[in-house]
């Protein structure tokens, strides 16, 4: 037993609750099979904590006591409410020595990578697991998930309450993948995680361009996967979200403004995180298989070697390009190839394979196209055309500062369009 | 826990293949039920004559119609059901995914109802109702 005086344990408890809270709870969950039950038992720990340890002192272990203690108590609700859902045999008899023993410490840390698994199951729909994953493995409450993502938190708790009655009654395991579905369980994390990451890096809506609640979450789960499991495409995702998370301050003028890749201030970039990327990044490229979140990351490792927008290799960053297209064909990622070729070789390169790929009308309601085709034009001097794209543009952001951005860019050419001295 | 699973047949994928094929995942399939057998994983499943051969009875306007259906207007149709008892629903993908049919069509898998306790309400609403 530590020795700590009576009267610091709240004190205590509390900073155990902050720290330790998610673990106990992941173990709970797989001890129990049960959400509801093990947050219940949970709390239900932390109030006997409070009531034993200034009579009995601190137990060596607290978080093993703790967890012992919560699947007592709720073995216990379960025969006093007798509300058996959960089949009482199936749980294991809590062991006859008392709540501090018998609790074996290996495994735990395993608990938290079961508890994403099961909330990132690819058999529950995908807002479901961004909204559980955020609850149960990040912490975050129901109102503050559902202000995120710009939902009623009524309805943000009903999905959650679904996803929950999903996992129990379609038997969705509380296990970790074997290694055959590894790779297939593995890519529904990580695109919880970037959704998650994105959502707070580049809101989708509302006023606000940046929630950096979110994105630190993502970070956090990002650093966990790779402490748990360290898989290639875990680094690469990491590295992704701390490259682009690097470039958040100068991404937002003091006017809320959005300020593009080749207008920011690069000395306002974080240093540390860049680095810490950019050494993941290289890591992730040596594996066998280079995955789509490490190709991305070192897209933003090119990006973020250049001292200056105009140093920026965009040869190797076209390659990257063109690989990813590869590995993950989508007409976004071309979108992008070609406006790193207009970059190389000219706004006239880059709009005709602009124009090819609006041709095939994949992309024809995804605002970026638009903005893309507005700008090339307006390189071009085609000012007219940039015109009409801007505002084909303008008819499909949502996000405020982003249309700030458009409309300004409007502006700016319909003064010169209309001077007859700057033609 | 029992899962049913709903093998659904792409009609048109089938026609493509030649007689040979079809023996070969035919035989396939049947193999791999025998394995699902032996493992105590089988629970039970039928094939289903095709849809032409269907009949429908619904209950309309206050009398039941006997109509023959469905109307597959859809290329993927229903080919037979299994019920697989499985661990949970990991395991029952993972057997679903190695089964060959899965080749030819996908697969629907449901965790089987417990109507215990329907039933036992039912029992004692019925005896009390005498």
């Amino acid at each position: 037993m530590a020795s700590i005086a009576p009267g610091g344990i709240p004190d205590l408890l509390d900073s155990i609750f902050r720290s330790e809270s998610r673990r106990i709870l992941a173990s709970l969950i797989r001890l129990l099979g049960d959400f509801d039950l093990a947050e219940d038992g949970m709390h239900d720990a932390f109030a006997a904590a409070l009531e034993a340890w200034p009579r009995d002192g601190v137990p060596d272990r607290p978080r093993a006591w703790l967890v012992s203690t919560g699947r007592f108590k709720a073995i216990d609700r379960l025969r006093r409410t007798a509300r058996f859902s959960t089949p009482l045999d199936t749980l294991a008899e809590p062991p006859d020595e008392g709540p501090s023993e018998g609790l074996e410490e290996e495994g735990v840390e395993d608990d938290r990578l079961r508890l994403i698994f099961t909330c990132c199951h690819p058999a529950l729909p995908p807002e479901a697991c961004t909204a559980l994953t955020l609850r149960e493995v990040c912490g975050l409450t129901t109102e503050a998930i559902a202000r995120a993502f710009l939902v009623a938190p009524s309805t943000l708790a009903q999905r959650i309450v679904r996803a929950k009655a999903r996992i129990r009654d379609a038997g969705i395991p509380y296990e970790i993948p074997g290694r055959a579905e590894w790779p297939g369980r593995l890519d529904a994390v990580l695109r919880v995680v970037y959704l998650v990451f994105n959502e707070g890096y580049s809101a989708s809506s509302g006023e606000a361009l940046t929630r950096p609640d979110l994105s630190g979450e993502a970070i956090r789960l990002g650093r966990l996967l790779l402490e748990l499991r360290p898989d290639a495409e875990v680094m690469g995702l990491l590295a992704l979200m701390l490259l682009q998370e690097s470039r958040r301050v100068a991404r937002v003028s003091p006017g809320g403004d959005l300020v593009l890749l080749e207008d920011q201030d690069r000395s306002r970039w974080d240093r540390a995180l860049i680095v810490e990327g950019k050494t993941l990044v290289e890591q992730a490229l040596a594996s066998p298989r280079v995955g789509a979140y490490t190709l991305q990351a070192a897209i933003a490792a090119v990006h973020a070697e250049a001292a200056e927008a105009s140093a920026t290799d965009w040869a190797q960053i076209i390659g990257l390009y063109t690989l990813l297209a590869r590995v993950a064909p989508s007409p976004v990622v071309e979108l992008n190839r070609a406006v790193a070729v207009a970059m190389r070789d000219g706004p006239q390169a880059g709009l005709d394979l602009v124009d090819a790929l609006l041709a095939r009308r994949e992309l024809e309601g995804y605002h970026l196209v638009h903005s893309a085709r507005a700008d090339l034009c307006r390189r071009l001097g085609r000012t007219e055309e940039a015109l009409v794209s801007y505002r084909q543009a303008l008819g499909l952001v949502q996000q405020g500062p982003e249309r700030r951005f458009l409309e300004r860019r409007v502006a700016e050419l319909q003064t010169s369009f209309s001077d007859p001295l700057s033609k | 826990m029992k899962y049913i699973c709903f093998g659904y047949l792409d009609v048109q994928q089938w026609a493509t293949l030649s007689p040979g094929e079809q023996n070969a995942m035919i035989d396939a399939c049947f193999a791999y039920d025998e394995g699902l057998k032996k493992d105590g994983h089988w629970a039970g499943g039928e094939g289903l004559q095709g849809p032409d051969t269907a009949t429908m009875v619904r209950y309309e306007k206050g009398k039941v119609s006997v109509t023959d259906g469905p109307y597959a207007e859809t290329k993927e149709l229903l080919g037979g059901l299994l019920m697989l008892e499985a661990r949970d629903l990991n395991h029952a993908i993972h057997l679903i995914s190695n089964h060959p049919g899965v080749k030819m069509g996908p697969w629907e898998i449901r965790p089987a109802a417990d109507l215990a306790q329907m039933i036992r309400d039912s029992e004692l609403r019925r005896s009390g109702s005498k």
